[in-house]
């Protein structure tokens, strides 16, 4: 087993763990912090497939904005940060039956995938450079043919989103 | 081999190499040694070059304030930050009960390790760069959001609610003035046509600062504000919440916030630096990469020079104008530069691009994006003039009770009625 894919095994095994402590940690902001951990390492894993651009953005997004965003609500809404709720959902067997179907699917998209099984290296070789592949990124999500519709699709849920945040955070009004 | 002026680190890298691989060592290893060498010097000396920043910041910040600044150790009081050292090494660690331990803990590493993450990306000069990486750009972002998520970490770790109420403030100024800085950084990626920090400057053959000067002044703003300092630093306003997240800390700890403070506002500088004022470019650069660096020194601290200027000049922002000026004004003025920009600029390289050679084309992009640039800035100061409001009004009038009629009034009859009396009013 090559050096590399012992680092991505550790990390991954690492990831899973701090995945499962987010939702078993007794406090709410323990659970908060393990959810930047499990963020932290789904970037270390992109940074171990050699891909700078999506650890970068899992970091910005996710790490920088996201887990922050979480960590705020959670202080802001809680007014013991102490304390322990309770810890079981009473939906929790349609989640735990949702997410066993959901895992299943992709294990399952994802191995009728050609490449499923070919090796990085192999992958590698006819990979552009990195700079290139981020041009690439950029056009597709601006050209008609590829991406555009769902990005502005996107783009317009965002605003949603906002519009409805300052409506809600400006009160009732007649 | 290479020549050590033209290739230093090419060259040092070769001699180690040749050396460990004579003693016998296996060359995976090899490459690993010494690329953990790298790794521990480069921050090291990011560190130790503090000890020399907070001597020069505390020097300057006491002749603006008709101080004399450090002047009892050593020459100029050089040596002061060596004493202040000793003592700060020498202190006890004090571990407050009831902290989170890790969070608590973590947080002055994160604070020191996010700026020093940001080093890793910098070109220093031609070929001195830690990692030539494609996106270095978003990667100095990123490690920003590490500071963030420390400051986050100490203000909920340090169990005390000052120190809530400080990362409270941080992080709502932090993620704020985030999005404007983001965005204007945007505009030198654009120009360059490259997130690679090496590429933006080698791509600066005119400094950035002509073809952007707006985005410019934001990007300093915003810095300033990044680093939670003067007059940013609401965050910790001894008068209202003490010391804001680093209360519970003492000793080595408080340090290392300290050193993360000093280093990040210098941090911040080179990145201006190196995205407005053209980083390492110079004469002679090419021949002599070291001087590079010296270039990219002067650069840093003519940037850093203005920013303490700005800390000591300016009193502190109230969180609201903080608020304000970054979503009503920076905000709103970046986004419509990145459009301005790239519209003016495209369409100037498809009108003439064809019918003059590079270094006019040059020229012409950059006379048009400065006249772009002044109009846009001249627009906003005029809606700004427009449509400031009064910093002060008049709630309502002196209530009875404090005028001096009232007191010497009869206690059986308190219902008196008075005229309000307001303080701008000339009382007929």
């Amino acid at each position: 087993m090559a050096p590399l894919q012992i680092v991505f095994l550790i990390l991954g095994l690492a990831t899973i763990i701090s995945a499962v402590m987010v939702v078993t940690a007794r406090r709410i902001m323990h659970a908060a912090l393990w959810l930047v951990l499990t963020l932290l390492g789904v970037a270390a894993l992109f940074a171990t497939l050699e891909n700078g651009f999506f650890t970068a953005v899992q970091v910005v997004v996710y790490v920088g904005a996201i887990a922050i965003l979480i960590i705020f609500a959670v202080m802001l809404t809680r007014r013991d940060l102490q304390d322990t709720p309770q810890q079981s959902n009473p939906n929790s067997g349609i989640v735990a039956v949702i997410a066993l179907a959901v895992t299943g699917g992709l294990i399952y998209g994802l191995s009728t995938w050609q490449n499923f099984s070919a090796s990085r290296s192999a992958m590698m070789t006819n990979a552009a450079a990195e700079g290139e592949r981020i041009v690439d990124l950029g056009l597709a999500l601006v050209s008609p043919d590829a991406f555009a519709i769902p990005f502005e699709v996107a783009s317009v849920l965002l605003i949603g989103a906002l519009i409805g945040a300052i409506y809600v955070a400006s009160g009732q009004r007649e | 081999m290479p020549n050590f002026w033209t290739d230093p680190i090419g060259f040092l890298t070769q001699w180690l190499t040749a050396l460990l691989i004579g003693w016998g060592v296996a060359p995976e290893v090899v490459n690993f040694s010494l690329s953990l060498l790298g790794a521990i010097v480069l921050p090291l000396m990011a560190m130790l070059f503090v000890i020399f920043l907070i001597w020069y910041e505390r020097k300057l910040y006491g002749r603006m304030q008709d101080r004399l600044g450090p002047n009892r150790v050593g020459p100029w009081g050089i040596f002061q930050t060596f004493a202040d050292m000793g003592k700060i090494f020498t202190k006890e660690v004090i571990t407050p009960t009831g902290v989170d331990l890790v969070p608590y803990n973590l947080a002055p590493i994160l604070a020191v390790g996010s700026v020093l993450m940001a080093w890793s990306v910098m070109p220093l000069s031609v070929n001195i760069v830690g990692v030539n990486l494609s996106v270095g750009l978003l990667l100095v972002i990123a490690a920003g959001g590490f500071g963030e998520l420390g400051i986050m970490m100490a203000g909920w770790g340090s169990n005390n609610k000052y120190a809530l109420l400080g990362g409270f403030r941080a992080v709502a100024l932090l993620i704020s003035y985030e999005i404007p800085m983001v965005i204007a950084m945007l505009i030198p990626a654009m120009l360059a046509g490259s997130l690679n920090l090496t590429e933006i400057v080698a791509n600066q053959d005119v400094p950035f600062i002509l073809m952007a000067p707006v985005a410019a002044l934001i990007f300093f703003i915003t810095q300033v504000a990044e680093t939670a300092r003067a007059p940013f630093d609401l965050t910790e306003a001894e008068s209202e919440i003490v010391a804001g997240v680093n209360i519970e800390y003492s000793g080595l700890k408080f340090g290392m916030f300290y050193v993360g403070e000093f280093l990040h506002a210098f941090t911040a500088s080179m990145l201006f630096a190196t995205l407005f004022l053209g980083g390492y470019r110079g004469p002679f650069v090419e021949q002599f990469p070291l001087i590079g660096i010296v270039y990219l020194l002067i650069k840093t601290f003519f940037v850093y020079f203005f920013s303490i200027l700005f800390r000591g000049g300016l009193p502190r922002f109230r969180i609201d104008q903080m608020l304000n000026l970054n979503w009503k004004i920076l905000a709103p003025l970046s986004l419509a530069m990145v459009f301005i920009t790239a519209l003016v600029d495209k369409t100037a390289v498809q009108l003439i691009g064809g019918q003059l050679d590079s270094t006019m084309l040059l020229v012409v992009r950059t006379v048009l994006l400065l006249a772009v640039n002044g109009v846009v800035f001249w627009v906003v100061t005029r809606l700004m003039e427009i449509n400031i409001k009064p910093a002060r009004r008049v709630v309502s009038g002196a209530r009875p009770v404090a005028t001096p009629g009232v007191s010497q009034q009869s206690p059986e009859d308190p219902q008196v009625p008075q005229e309000p009396q307001v303080p701008g009013e000339v009382s007929a």
